[in-house]
């Protein structure tokens, strides 16, 4: 646009002054009538003529009686204080629009330096007719990029002389796993055989691709619970039947799922800021609980108390027997909690919030919800932690992952509120469990590989490496046996890996030791 | 006891200038770590604003960084100061990949002094609520990771002082030019303010073709 009403002016100005003086004076009647005729008219000198043909133009305008002695020492000296490699500027020919840089330098700011440069005697000289266009142009561009008026400001700009080092040589940022599409995946054999395929794959048409939902669980009746778009779905992972639960009405939409231990009721928290709870063996809504403002992203249950996460930040315990279920409302986090885990021995809720921080609640006086004041608060991560898992042999351990910006898993022991471990995983982390048969734990990744990772626990020695999926792994959930995981991916499907089955020779010998206990009534007694 | 209760909430010019420089201490020192311009192993943990800031623990950046930032103290205490640029260059080629601008605007302030002063402006806004402020623009920054580009080079960086025309340099200081970045494209962070300064954080990043 600017370009347009540069040329306009230009030929109004051209228009109105009459005279035919050649060339070389144009710029001249030009800028005598943007400065209303006021300026010196050698001030410009240097400006460049429309043909970009710098030698031609540059003749006639030299005012060498114009600059002091002491300006010209000034000019010769500051381009080479120019930190920044000012000096050392290798102007792009091809991208550099030298007469509107240099139009619009002279007309908005009377930029004094530029001018100087300009009334220099050594002016003709092509160098530095590049500078100024060069000068002009960052000017332009930056006042762009400001959006602001700066260039009018005129001011002084500073810096230190003692400049910070660069970086050594050997750096890599270590972003890079962050950006690079070839992350390597090492596979470490481990002690045992990992099937890194997955066993079975289904079809998610519309899973939500949402970093704050959580849209899957397997309950202990072994039904997998699923929201895919505004429906929420049954699947019997031992039948293989699909019913539908539910359907929300356009614009609303299960935002979390979560299975009572014993199975049966799941929980829903939906997009308008309730908790469901329906009865699936009836297909059946048994009641709504509000009190949130915004969308429930988490849940966690702890036998008849089910606790939500919400958008407004704050967690809710309901106690889903009485009429006034809403025992307990938490403050702890300032933006949406999208991770919340009762520990295996429900002495502790974790939470994880979109404010970086993870807070541990303990067990009430009274055994009833939470106290309201976060036993510990750890904001050592750098990114929105929504992967939460708590250790099934050490309840005092707590596994959190974060997102994008952090990429480490971490591990807290909540007796002292310590840091027990940190491990960056170089990939965003979605999700995180542990194996009830192996000391072990699986994370859910999202780019480059998008891949689960098993872990040896505590050693955090990478065993295997599960991809498949094509878009990262938003949320994986346990079968009840504890030997299958199945992975639900923002690619819009379900998979299933068989990564925690039970080894033969070991399941023999525990089966064995059962049935010897179950023969002799005599040894049960004793116990 | 009466003049300790006036005075209770009451942030002067002098130390709105020093919650700017403690915050651009804390947001020079994030930018250097989320951004991976020197090695992870340089940096400390340190609490602030309550999250976990990684701070640089090379001395020559430490020092560097104090240099620069007692001098900024100084003049954003007399209000001479309208942006500071941290600039983001590459080493070999020296060309500007990044620039972080925080734009200082002067602030009236509530305190009753007659307004004629600007040294003796007050403002009575709770230093926890501007903390808060500080904090979400702190999280802001290190949530850039997920759309700046990769800064795949060997980097380093300058903070560049935008101050009045009538300002004098100082023993060790230069008067530069101002950087441009080719291609560039910004993005607003949150503002907040102290009631006597407004800053603004700005990055400018070199889009990748």
């Amino acid at each position: 646009m600017s370009q347009f009403n540069f040329v306009s002016d230009l030929q109004n100005a051209l228009i109105m002054d009459g005279e035919t003086r050649g060339p070389a004076p144009r710029w001249k009647k030009k800028l005598e009538a943007s400065l209303n005729g006021s300026v010196n008219t050698t001030r410009s000198v240097l400006s460049v003529s429309y043909n970009t043909s710098f030698s031609g133009v540059q003749a006639p305008t030299k005012t060498p009686g114009k600059s002091s002695d002491a300006k010209t020492k000034k000019n010769a000296t500051t381009p080479t204080k120019t930190p920044g490699g000012g000096d050392r500027f290798i102007p792009n020919r091809a991208a550099t629009n030298f007469e509107l840089a240099h139009f619009l330098v002279n007309k908005d700011s009377g930029d004094k330096s530029d001018e100087d440069q300009e009334q220099q005697p050594t002016s003709s000289n092509e160098n530095n007719v590049q500078a100024s266009a060069h000068k002009g142009e960052r000017q332009k561009l930056i006042a762009e990029v400001a959006q602001v008026g700066e260039s009018s400001k005129s001011g002084r700009i500073l810096c230190y002389q003692n400049k910070a080092p660069a970086a050594p040589e050997s750096h890599t940022n270590p972003l890079k796993v962050v950006y690079s599409l070839k992350t390597p995946i090492s596979t470490k054999s481990g002690s045992r055989y990992i099937p890194t395929t997955s066993e079975r794959i289904l079809d998610a048409p519309d899973f939500i691709n949402d970093y704050y939902l959580n849209l899957m669980d397997w309950s202990g009746d072994n039904i997998v619970a699923v929201a895919l778009g505004n429906c929420v779905y049954l699947w019997n992972a031992a039948s293989g039947n699909i019913e539908q639960l539910t359907e929300y009405e356009e614009g609303d939409y299960a935002c979390a799922l979560s299975w009572i231990q014993e199975g049966q009721i799941l929980a829903i928290g939906n997009s308008s800021g309730a908790v469901e709870l329906w009865d699936c063996s009836k297909v059946k809504r048994l009641r709504v609980m509000d009190g949130h403002s915004a969308r429930v992203g988490s849940l966690a249950w702890n036998s008849y108390l089910v606790s939500s996460g919400s958008r407004d930040g704050t967690i809710i315990h309901h106690d889903v027997r009485s009429r006034e279920h809403k025992i307990g409302s938490l403050n702890g986090h300032a933006q949406e909690v999208c991770g919340l885990k009762w520990s295996t021995d429900f002495k502790y809720l974790a939470s994880g919030g979109n404010d970086n921080l993870v807070n541990v609640w303990s067990l009430a006086g009274n055994g009833v919800g939470t106290a309201t004041d976060p036993l510990h608060k750890f904001n050592e991560h750098q990114a929105a932690v929504r992967a939460l898992a708590w250790c099934p042999w050490q309840p005092n351990t707590l596994a959190s992952g974060g997102g994008t910006a952090d990429r480490c898993i971490k591990f807290w022991n909540v007796c002292n509120g310590s840091l027990i471990k940190s491990v960056d995983s170089k990939s965003q982390v979605c999700s995180l469990l542990f194996s009830r048969h192996y000391k072990e734990l699986i994370s859910a990744h999202g780019f480059a590989n998008n891949q689960l990772t098993i872990w040896k626990y505590p050693s955090m020695v990478k065993q295997a490496d599960l991809t498949g999926h094509t878009s990262r792994v938003l949320q994986m959930a346990m079968s009840p046996d504890g030997s299958t995981v199945i992975s639900a991916g923002a690619d819009e499907t379900l998979r299933l890996w068989n990564c925690f089955a039970p080894d033969p020779m070991a399941a023999k010998k525990v089966s064995n030791v059962n049935s010897n206990a179950k023969k002799s009534v005599f040894r049960q007694s004793i116990r | 006891m009466s003049t300790a209760q006036a005075t209770k909430n009451c942030i002067t010019l002098k130390g709105s200038a020093q919650i700017i420089v403690e915050y651009l201490k804390y947001g020079i020192n994030s930018i250097l770590f989320q951004r991976g311009i020197y090695p992870a192993e340089n940096f400390d943990n340190t609490q602030q604003y309550g999250l976990t800031i990684l701070m640089s623990k090379d001395p020559k950046i430490t020092t560097f960084l104090q240099n620069v930032l007692k001098q900024t103290e100084e003049w954003l205490s007399k209000n001479m100061i309208n942006k500071i640029s941290m600039v983001i260059t590459n080493a070999h080629t020296k060309e500007v990949l990044e620039c972080w601008d925080f734009k200082m605007q002067a602030e009236l302030g509530d305190g009753d002094s007659d307004g004629k002063d600007p040294s003796k402006q007050t403002s009575s806004k709770q230093l926890s609520r501007i903390q808060n402020e500080i904090r979400d623009v702190m999280r802001q920054i290190s949530a850039t990771v997920s759309y700046l580009p990769l800064l795949d080079c060997i980097c380093t960086f300058d903070v560049m002082i935008h101050t009045l025309q009538n300002t004098e340099i100082p023993a060790q200081w230069d008067e530069t030019g101002a950087v441009f970045i080719q291609n560039a494209q910004a993005v607003q962070l949150r503002s907040f303010s102290t009631g006597l300064h407004k800053v603004d954080t700005v990055v400018n990043y070199k889009m990748s073709s």
